[in-house]
């Protein structure tokens, strides 16, 4: 009889080509899983996985669009890195967008109207920043002072923040132009981001989104506080031994990733959209799909930029699908969570090494 | 076990061992930190797979693949760092590794059991509390009674003594005694010659993985067996140069401490700390110890009274505040509070130093600076890694340590607090780590040394003084002819006047 012996061992010696492997071989992984999926409902998934991949890099518009929905997914994930790096399990940054995206809203309508574009423009950015940033040392202060799991809390926190937006958009701050429909008026013209010609890609945002991709690079691996924070997140009791101030290291921490997700509110607001509608509507789930962006980025904000692309891709690629082939909403998300999955069955085997023996009995 | 081999990324851990235990014998397992004792040990109890090589259990060969088939074998295992859930109770701590637990309300069959056990062993633990509040001689003590509900013939004791007070071990000793003489098995994991010595019928003494010897302990003596787990002669005792006490550099006024139970674990303890000192704290784990030392390094707390060094009051300051007035420390649970295993080495190493000027400009870590000293203290305190680039954890646990302790001292602190610094470590290294800390004491600075190693106390101490149940019985000089007393002090049955300080004798309220 023959018998088949796996044994796992601790590895070392992560080189940066295996990582890189790791993920190519995850991501692969479950694309074939998703390509059963496709199979069992009856579409040829090669076909599918290949309209996915043609409609969001196979044409130049499907590039275009591909990059304007990696902005908010590169900064929200950016930001994301960090809050994972120091193990606070953010889940709530789609509501952290979102509260970005009020708090611009509110400045654009009440400042934009008497002031140019230079001076509305970061005044709108700030203003989103901090928005998000609000949203999100709340879980923060109540995960250091009180011990409230902050899995729940920006879970949670994501659906008052949409409840509260829905309020604002069918009550006080519902426009007079939208014929009784749910939304705010358009925001004045100076707070409308430019746009490169022929897309919808609002470039202030990305150029945002890039540079605050190389600043957080910095700040995790060159700094004080990310040093703190990664200390933190590996082991609260050597961070306590080590004088560190939980409360403080946790509030900064959480406005940042909070505040990038910020960022992200204010540019699908001002760049796409031109006013605030349904949350659903503003957003599509970047908050989620960024948790996918940080993890295959290896929570290394630099990487967030690749992996950006790469979900923008898909998520560019679904909606394609979706036309060509009468597949429903739903498959992204499908997607997504598969790729999800596998990416964190990929580290697994990235710390560990595993021997398979086969054994005469 | 015959021609055992295993190695890690290419340096052998084991090569070719061979290894018998006879039925109700002890042997003993000698060697350095890093000389793989631990690693034979893992693949016997079937937590790793060697290359080569097979094990038999009375003649005939068996294959470990899981701890869950050597448990069948009648193997157990007591680790060096105990695999319990610190936030669960005894008991289902008990019944978690329990084969025969029941599926529904586990607690309740294995109570009667585990009661029975605990009084023929004279285990005194309440079964309902949590592992986290137990000290480490109670958690020791819950696996060893998970292994012999288990009915393990054959124990393996990974350095089990040296969380134990004088005390535990006698108790351990007895305990150990007794299995021997109902035909058990015992494999002793340890470095310390003189339990080697009184504890085991034979010994075998490994170095870099290879078997260097076998003896039995009767035709044998400590210089033979230190000779061959170092491969040189070792000085046994240090000379320490006499000195004058300094100035005062810590005083401790009447300090209560809250311990994790909620309980008072200090109580009313003061002291005086001078330069050019080694002051010892001796006494039985448990008895406030640890409670003590993270209250003067800023962890904990404090109730009430105060807290100096020298004139500057540091009474339930930040640790980093402490810290910055020359107080380091050297935690007693150091897997635990002394690093970030995720981590590289060189973060490791200026795990509370990181704010200092020397290392952090404004804002952003001097990162050429950070590894230039990461290197210094792995080379002056002989680190073994093959790089600073490496993750912390993938150190074994003596290199963890040393380089915890390269940390510590290397900022030349005034005021070093020591929690048991030579638990663990092999005798190179605890000699080196002694001759450091005499060094401090001649630069002027004071070490606080907390440890249950009497020896210990008496080589390097000027003063000791003996803690019992969160109390001082008294503080004595290393000198003075009444330490003989001090098995009855650390029993809390004598208190004392403090040396060279008269005061009338009193007793105890218990």
């Amino acid at each position: 009889m023959t018998m088949i012996q796996i044994s796992f061992s601790d590895r070392y010696n992560i080189t940066p080509l295996r990582s890189l492997m790791t993920s190519a071989g995850a991501f692969a992984a479950g694309l074939i899983v998703i390509g059963l999926i496709f199979a069992f409902v009856g579409v040829n998934p090669f076909y599918a996985i290949s309209e996915i991949f043609m409609g969001s890099f196979g044409s130049v518009y499907g590039i275009k669009e591909t990059i304007t929905k990696a902005i908010p997914l590169i900064l929200v994930g950016a930001g994301l890195t960090l809050a994972f790096r120091a193990k606070f399990w953010n889940i709530g940054a789609e509501g952290q967008l979102l509260m970005g995206a009020i708090f611009a809203t509110w400045t654009a309508q009440t400042l934009g109207p008497s002031l140019p574009s230079w001076a509305i423009v970061p005044i709108m950015f700030a203003a989103g920043f901090i928005g998000g940033a609000f949203w999100g040392i709340i879980p923060a202060f109540l995960k250091i002072k009180y011990a409230i799991n902050e899995v729940i809390t920006t879970l949670m926190l994501n659906y008052i923040c949409a409840e509260f937006l829905t309020m604002l958009i069918v009550g006080p701050w519902k426009g007079k132009t939208r014929f009784g429909f749910p939304g705010t008026d358009n925001l004045p013209d100076s707070a409308i981001l430019g746009i490169i010609s022929g897309s919808r890609i609002h470039y202030a945002t990305l150029i945002l989104a890039l540079a605050s991709c190389l600043i957080l690079w910095v700040v995790i691996y060159r700094t004080r506080f990310g040093y703190e924070a990664r200390v933190v997140g590996e082991n609260p009791d050597a961070g306590k031994y080590a004088g560190i101030n939980f409360l403080k290291t946790s509030l900064i921490l959480m406005a940042i990733s909070g505040g990038l997700a910020g960022f992200a509110g204010v540019g699908e607001v001002a760049g796409i959209h031109h006013y605030l509608g349904y949350p659903a509507s503003v957003s599509s789930g970047y908050g989620f799909t960024a948790i996918i962006v940080a993890w295959l980025a290896k929570l290394n904000p630099v990487y967030a930029i690749l992996s950006g692309l790469v979900f923008a891709g898909i998520v560019v690629g679904g909606d394609a699908i979706q036309i060509s082939l009468g597949l429903p909403a739903a498959t992204v998300q499908i997607v997504n969570g598969t790729l999800l999955i596998f990416l964190i069955m990929g580290d697994y085997f990235l710390n560990h090494q595993f021997k398979i023996r086969f054994k005469k009995k | 076990m015959k021609d055992i081999s295993k190695s890690f990324h290419g340096i052998h851990a084991n090569k070719e061992i061979n290894l018998h235990v006879d039925s109700g014998e002890i042997l003993g397992l000698l060697g350095e930190n890093g000389a793989g004792k631990t690693t034979l040990m893992n693949i016997l109890y079937g937590l790793y797979q060697p290359e080569t090589g097979q094990i038999c259990i009375n003649g005939n060969p068996i294959r470990i693949t899981t701890p869950v088939e050597s448990i069948t074998h009648g193997i157990g295992m007591v680790h060096q760092h105990f695999m319990l859930v610190q936030n669960h109770t005894v008991i289902e701590n008990i019944a978690l590794g329990y084969k025969d637990t029941p599926f529904f309300f586990p607690k309740v069959k294995l109570r009667e059991k585990v009661r029975k056990f605990s009084e023929q062993f004279d285990f005194s633990i309440d079964l309902d509390q949590k592992v986290w509040q137990l000290s480490a001689g109670e958690q020791q003590r819950i696996e060893i009674i998970k292994a012999l509900l288990n009915g393990a013939d054959l124990l393996i004791l990974d350095e089990p003594t040296s969380v134990l007070t004088p005390q535990e071990i006698k108790e351990l000793i007895d305990i150990l005694r007794r299995m021997k003489a109902e035909g058990h098995s015992i494999i002793f994991i340890s470095h310390k010659l003189d339990e080697i010595m009184d504890i085991c019928d034979r010994v075998t003494v490994l170095r870099k993985g290879q078997i260097v010897g076998h003896a039995d302990t009767a035709d044998t003596d400590k210089k033979g067996l230190a000779r061959m787990m170092v491969g040189r002669d070792v000085v046994f005792s240090i000379d320490k140069e006499k000195m004058e006490k300094g100035a005062k550099a810590l005083s401790v006024d009447n300090i209560h401490v809250t311990g994790d139970k909620g309980m008072p674990a200090v109580k009313g303890v003061s002291f005086d700390l001078f330069k050019n000192e080694i002051f010892g704290v001796a006494g039985v784990a448990g008895n406030g110890q640890r409670e003590l030392a993270e209250a003067i390094t800023g962890i904990r707390k404090i109730d009430s009274g105060t807290i100096r060094i020298t004139d500057q009051e540091i009474t339930n300051l930040s640790p980093r505040k402490i810290y910055d007035y020359g107080v380091s420390h050297v935690p007693e649970e150091r897997i635990r509070f002394g690093i970030a295993p995720g981590l590289f080495l060189y973060d490791n190493a200026i795990l509370k130093q990181h704010h200092l000027k020397k290392f952090s400009k404004r804002y952003f870590l001097k990162y050429n600076q950070v590894k230039t000293h990461a290197k210094s203290i792995v080379s002056d305190f002989k680190v073994s890694t093959h790089s600073i680039n490496n993750q912390i954890r993938n150190l074994s646990g003596g290199n963890i340590q040393k380089l915890i302790l390269g940390r510590e001292i290397s900022e030349k602190p005034k005021l070093l607090v020591a929690s048991h610094p030579t638990y663990g470590l092999d005798i190179g290294a605890t000699e080196f780590l002694r001759q450091h800390l005499l060094e401090l004491r001649r630069q002027g600075s004071t070490v606080l040394l907390f440890s249950e190693d009497l020896d210990e106390i008496f080589e390097l101490c000027d003063r000791v003084a003996i803690i019992f149940d969160g109390e001082l019985m008294g503080i004595l000089n290393a000198d003075d002819p009444a330490l003989s007393d001090i098995g009855l002090m650390m029993a809390g049955s004598k208190r004392m006047a403090e040396s060279g300080n008269p005061r009338p004798n009193r007793l105890t309220n218990e």
